[in-house]
């Protein structure tokens, strides 16, 4: 009999909160209005120190600050460093190859259009505490915990 | 009219007949001192971002860009304004600087620049006055705050280290050859180079004039 009545409260209880209009939410202020401060803003990496990429051809991030960088029609502020005529006088890295290909291949003389907005790819990184766990391996590190579970048995 | 000359010159050159010396020294020592302060506070008086940002061209143009740059925004709160940058703090230059401005309130007058779309077409031309203005000065205005002697360039990142060090210690370049666009949006940069371009005296000289050596900093015979 009791436990009759406590799974009654159990079904019961959500349907009154949900008629009061306080379900619980996952993310965000609540109740959903409310104003709260804004989380500090987390700083740039601006080390200068290349990132080992997680996979071949990821875009590699920015490790240094890219604050009031114009990049539009009229210039763009990455590739006065990145490109290929200047990457000597300031050592920076050069923009891959594949950035004056076009879709089909065919080299071109400059960046190609599809590649020009470089933030579409590349973002640099801030000390922000990542809001969910990152449980990614890289491929290296797969192999090796194979090679280990087929040599262990 | 040639005896209407002589005649003044007669009145002007001849002795005063109602005044005393007294009068006209002293007259003449006090209404230049007035006329001298009227005419700086004047000049003042057109010297101040409010009074730039009176006209719709520059409030609504290069003065919203300018707030978004680290010359408005930043972490200690010292800024730049208008005249900061864009007239000579030294009396003799700012007085020639004024008297180019007269076109600016030509402009002004007859509506050069009325919208968005006239402003944005008449960027890159606007923009290499003051680019060609800087070079001429040896970033004169940009020296009244920043100085290379008190640039401490380990503080610096090494990359920025590195350049100022190569270039800017050494004269062969001056500011505003590597930092345009810090204070409002580029212009198209077709054919501007950056400072560190190693074609740079090429690539200078292909571009319409931009970027070209004028007075000392240009030639690096040395």
């Amino acid at each position: 009999m009791k436990a009759w009545l406590l799974l009654a409260a159990a079904l019961l209880l959500p349907c009154l909160a949900l008629a009061a209009g306080e379900s619980p939410r996952l993310v965000g202020p609540s109740p959903m209005p409310a104003e709260v401060p804004a989380p500090p803003l987390p700083a740039d990496r601006a080390d200068d120190v290349r990132r080992t990429r997680n996979y071949p051809d990821q875009p590699p991030v920015i490790p240094h600050s890219i604050t009031d960088y114009q990049i539009d029609l009229n210039t763009n502020r990455c590739l006065t460093c990145h490109a290929r005529q200047y990457a000597e006088a300031v050592q920076a890295p050069m923009i891959s190859v594949t950035h004056y290909q076009d879709r089909d291949g065919q080299f071109l003389g400059g960046v190609s259009a599809r590649r020009y907005f470089c933030t579409q790819c590349h973002v640099p990184q801030t000390d922000a505490r990542p809001l969910v766990d990152n449980r990614f391996e890289d491929i290296d590190t797969i192999l090796e915990r194979l090679r280990r579970g087929r040599d262990g048995q | 009219m040639i005896g209407f000359l002589k005649r003044w010159w007669r009145v002007a050159t001849g002795p005063s007949k109602f005044f005393s010396l007294g009068f006209l020294t002293l007259g003449g020592f006090v209404s230049g001192v007035l006329f001298w302060g009227a005419f700086n506070t004047a000049l003042e008086f057109t010297n101040r971002e409010a009074f730039c940002i009176g006209c719709h061209e520059m409030r609504d143009n290069v003065y919203q860009e300018l707030q978004d740059t680290i010359h408005f925004t930043n972490r200690s709160g010292v800024r730049a304004t208008c005249p900061d940058c864009h007239v000579p703090h030294e009396w003799t230059h700012k007085i020639a600087r004024k008297m180019q401005a007269s076109k600016e309130v030509w402009g002004w007058l007859f509506g050069t620049i009325d919208t968005r779309q006239e402003f944005q077409a008449m960027r890159r031309t606007l923009a290499e006055h003051e680019w060609h203005r800087l070079k001429a000065n040896d970033s004169l205005e940009c020296r009244n705050c920043h100085g290379a002697d008190s640039m401490d360039i380990t503080r610096q990142s090494p990359r920025a280290a590195r350049i100022h060090e190569r270039f800017l210690f050494t004269g062969e370049r001056t500011c505003i050859d590597c930092h345009k666009g810090i204070a409002h949006e580029l212009p198209n940069m077709e054919g501007v180079p950056p400072g560190w371009d190693p074609q740079w005296d090429r690539a200078a000289a292909l571009s319409s004039g931009v970027g070209q050596g004028q007075g000392p900093m240009g030639d690096s015979g040395d």
